[in-house]
């Protein structure tokens, strides 16, 4: 594992019965970049961010992340602490907001660790103590932040299963950076959303990556984003990685366009607009 | 204003025609049914032949009510009824149910606080005051699980009556006084919710339903069968009465009569059972408020909404589930202890399925997750079981038929929208058709 990378897929191999949704698959993402991560339909890419995220316990291979002088084995943990302790926050290909719940509350629910330890685990924020209010307020001016970032401060206050299906994904990625993390693995989010949306999307992931310096990880067919903010792309087919580089040799590759041509004729004709 | 009316109107025009037709059509179902079962009699005479006779005056009774109660029950469905029919609320009506709303819950509480001073001379109407706040307790408690958190628990009445024995035994075998014996009584169900947890964590839905329903029986059974501890089926008898903090409410010179110089009445503890309840079910519904606005009652409430996205966000799903079954079960055991306290007699016959199922109908009722939909649900469920007690052997038919209807009209109870926890700007309600009812 280099210095610079932030995660590194060693191996990865995961198995549902007899299909062989990833195989022997290796690749790295380089701290502070956008990785991206394509591949026609059902080559494994969810699959592998359900391995990341700990959803799916991979069949063999490792994953290890490293945060500062922090390295974690993402395999052997539980799903919920690589979000609380390994600081990988991850979007869903399906959106999978809390519909009932507020924009601000669903970022509220984001900050649930740090206002738990606030709040004396429940004990003393029952009983209002100051320094938990105060951390409710930081807490909500945090809120603020990513809703301002994502055009949607004046929605705040509407339940989210509301709001138009662009809005959601973009509520989903504030929701997800609310945790504060070091990798944010997305997957799809401009699926569904029209150019100018998509547009707003590379501005956002962007901002992030410089004003924040989070890693991306990023799962997308849409190849007017992939290409234009990904720094490296690794394609996927079948569960093997058939190919890896910058935006441009992965444009110029005979072998990616062929897999797209293979898998769908619509795709692999985006790819080569692309590169007009 | 005026543009609105003749909106209102001209929305409702077409309906018309509509709610008419749906009640012709319902009343002729209802002629072609009831004619052989209402319009003829049969009956065996005396030489056993069949006598007969028509009772056209009892059946036209009937298609006429069918033909009305269509009518009321098309308007209601349009005025309150669920989110896909186009609601037509004339604005005055609008307006008034807004004030009402407002209005309702200090004007309850008010009201609360003053039945034994309003009924202090009815006994009956006192004690089913203290059963209806029982009920609202419980309401409140099992909301926690059931409304917050979103998991469907049938086997609440087991922390019921671990409170309630809990109560009735370390006092009877110890001699420990009620307000030592009631925090040890929600403890030890807490520790019971936190049992009944862990086996059915991974479940979901209709498997978590059965367990937690084994889970009741199971507590049930145990207390019939230990009969070395809980006395079996004879239960536990003298159970001592609530003491106002050590001064008991008795006739005798240290009673709390004699103190204050007036003159004992057996009534003075009902009215203090009254608050006692009243202040256990406010602290009830009070923790639960606070706790909502709480990252631990956030967490409950988004679990209820995606349990995987939780998990995404570093939420302990395991522990967030596991504090709400001993939040719920913790009030259940407050609730037993005051059962214990009150009855001074506890058996296993107290805490059969029955309880439990009653409990959950006043939380689905209510709406889930609401609180003031919770407590007018209990009151309804309570109060009107005893208000059709003159109907005898019709009451439970009755009291089902109210129940659908309620269903029919609003699916998801009195009070189906959710009221956000924190806002930036705007304090608006959630419809309930976004509110996710949990995986139970
Ligand atoms: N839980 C599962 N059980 C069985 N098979 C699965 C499971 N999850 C994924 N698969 C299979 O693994 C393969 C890869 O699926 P995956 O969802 O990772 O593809 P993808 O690259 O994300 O495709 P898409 O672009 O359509 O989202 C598919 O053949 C899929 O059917
Ligand atoms: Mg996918």
């Amino acid at each position: 594992m280099n210095i610079n990378d932030i995660l590194s897929v060693e191996n990865l191999t995961m198995r549902f019965g007899g299909i062989v949704a990833v195989n022997d698959l290796s690749f790295t993402a380089e701290r502070g970049k956008i990785t991206a991560l394509i591949g026609p339909n059902g080559a494994g890419k969810t699959t592998v961010f359900n391995c990341i995220t700990g959803f799916y316990k991979p069949t063999s291979g490792t994953i290890r992340l490293r945060n500062g002088d922090d390295e974690w084995r993402l395999e052997k943990l539980n799903d919920f602490r690589i979000s609380k302790i390994a600081k990988v926050a991850r979007t869903f290909q399906n959106i999978r907001l809390f519909p009932g719940m507020t924009a601000l509350e669903n970022l509220m629910v984001a900050q649930h660790n740090t206002l738990m330890r606030a709040s004396g685990f429940t004990f003393l924020g029952l009983f209002g103590v100051p320094s938990y209010r105060a951390a409710e307020k930081a807490a909500i001016d945090l809120a603020r932040y990513w809703l301002d970032q994502i055009d949607l401060l004046e929605r705040a206050d509407d339940a989210a299963g509301n709001l138009p299906y662009g809005d959601q994904r973009r509520l989903e990625i504030a929701r997800a950076m609310c945790t504060e993390p070091a990798l944010l693995c997305l997957d799809e989010p401009a699926a569904g959303l029209n150019a100018r949306e998509s547009a707003a999307l590379n501005e956002l992931l962007l901002k992030i990556r410089a004003d924040h310096g989070t890693s991306i990880l990023l799962i997308e067919h849409d190849m007017s984003v992939v290409m234009e903010i990904s720094d490296h792309i690794n394609v996927l087919d079948y569960g093997v990685q058939i190919a890896d580089g910058t935006p441009q040799e992965i444009r110029d590759n005979p072998k990616v366009i062929a897999a797209y041509l293979g898998a769908d004729e619509e795709e692999a004709i985006a790819v080569m607009e692309g590169e007009t | 204003m005026a543009a609105n009316a003749s909106q209102a109107k001209t929305a409702r025009g077409p309906d018309a025609a509509f709610i008419l037709k749906k009640a012709v059509i319902s009343a002729l179902v209802a002629l072609v049914l009831f004619s052989l079962m209402i319009g003829i009699r049969t009956e065996a005479g005396s030489d056993g032949q069949l006598t007969w006779w028509t009772r056209f005056g009892d059946l036209a009774a009937m298609v006429a009510v069918v033909f009305g109660g269509s009518i009321v029950m098309e308007l209601l469905r349009r005025w309150w009824g669920p989110v896909d029919t186009v609601r037509v609320v004339p604005p005055s009506a609008q307006k008034v149910f807004s004030f009402a709303g407002r209005a309702l819950v200090p004007a309850l509480l008010i009201f609360t606080f003053l039945v034994p001073v309003i009924f202090y001379d009815e006994r009956y109407i006192l004690d089913l005051g203290i059963l209806v706040l029982t009920y609202v307790m419980l309401g409140w408690g099992l909301n926690v699980v059931v409304g917050l958190a979103g998991l469907l628990d049938l086997g609440y009445v087991a922390f019921y009556a671990v409170g309630a024995y809990s109560y009735a035994l370390l006092a009877t075998n110890f001699g420990l006084s009620f307000w030592i014996c009631l925090p040890l009584a929600g403890i030890l169900a807490a520790f019971f919710g936190v049992l009944l947890g862990f086996p059915v964590l991974r479940l979901r839905g209709d498997y978590l339903a059965i367990v937690t329903l084994a889970f009741g029986e199971i507590i049930r059974l145990v207390i019939i069968n230990w009969q070395t501890l809980t006395g079996g089926p004879n239960g536990v008898s003298g159970i001592p009465r609530p003491t106002m903090f050590g001064i008991p409410l008795t006739p005798g010179d240290d009673g709390l009569a004699a103190l204050l110089g007036i003159e004992f009445s057996p009534t003075h503890r009902i009215v203090f059972l009254f608050y006692l309840i009243l202040a256990l079910a406010l602290l009830t519904n009070w923790v639960t408020i606070r706790l909502r606005r709480l990252p631990i009652g956030r967490a409950w409430e988004a679990l209820r909404e995606d349990e995987v996205a939780c998990r995404a966000l570093g939420i302990n799903t395991t522990t967030t589930k596991l504090t709400a079954f001993a939040t719920g079960a913790m009030f259940g055991g407050f609730a037993g202890a005051f059962f214990a306290t009150r009855q001074g007699f506890i058996s296993p016959e107290s805490f059969t399925f029955h309880e439990s199922a009653l409990v959950l109908a006043i939380v689905v009722l209510g709406g889930m997750g609401s609180q003031l939909g919770v407590a007018l649900a209990a009151l309804a469920m309570i109060g009107g079981f005893e208000l059709f007690r003159g109907l005898e052997q019709f009451r439970m038919l009755v009291f089902g038929g109210a129940m659908v209807l309620l269903m029919i009209w609003r699916p998801r109870g009195l009070i189906g929208h959710r009221a956000p926890t924190v806002f930036l700007e705007r304090n608006t309600v959630i419809s309930s058709d976004l509110v996710k009812e949990g995986h139970g």
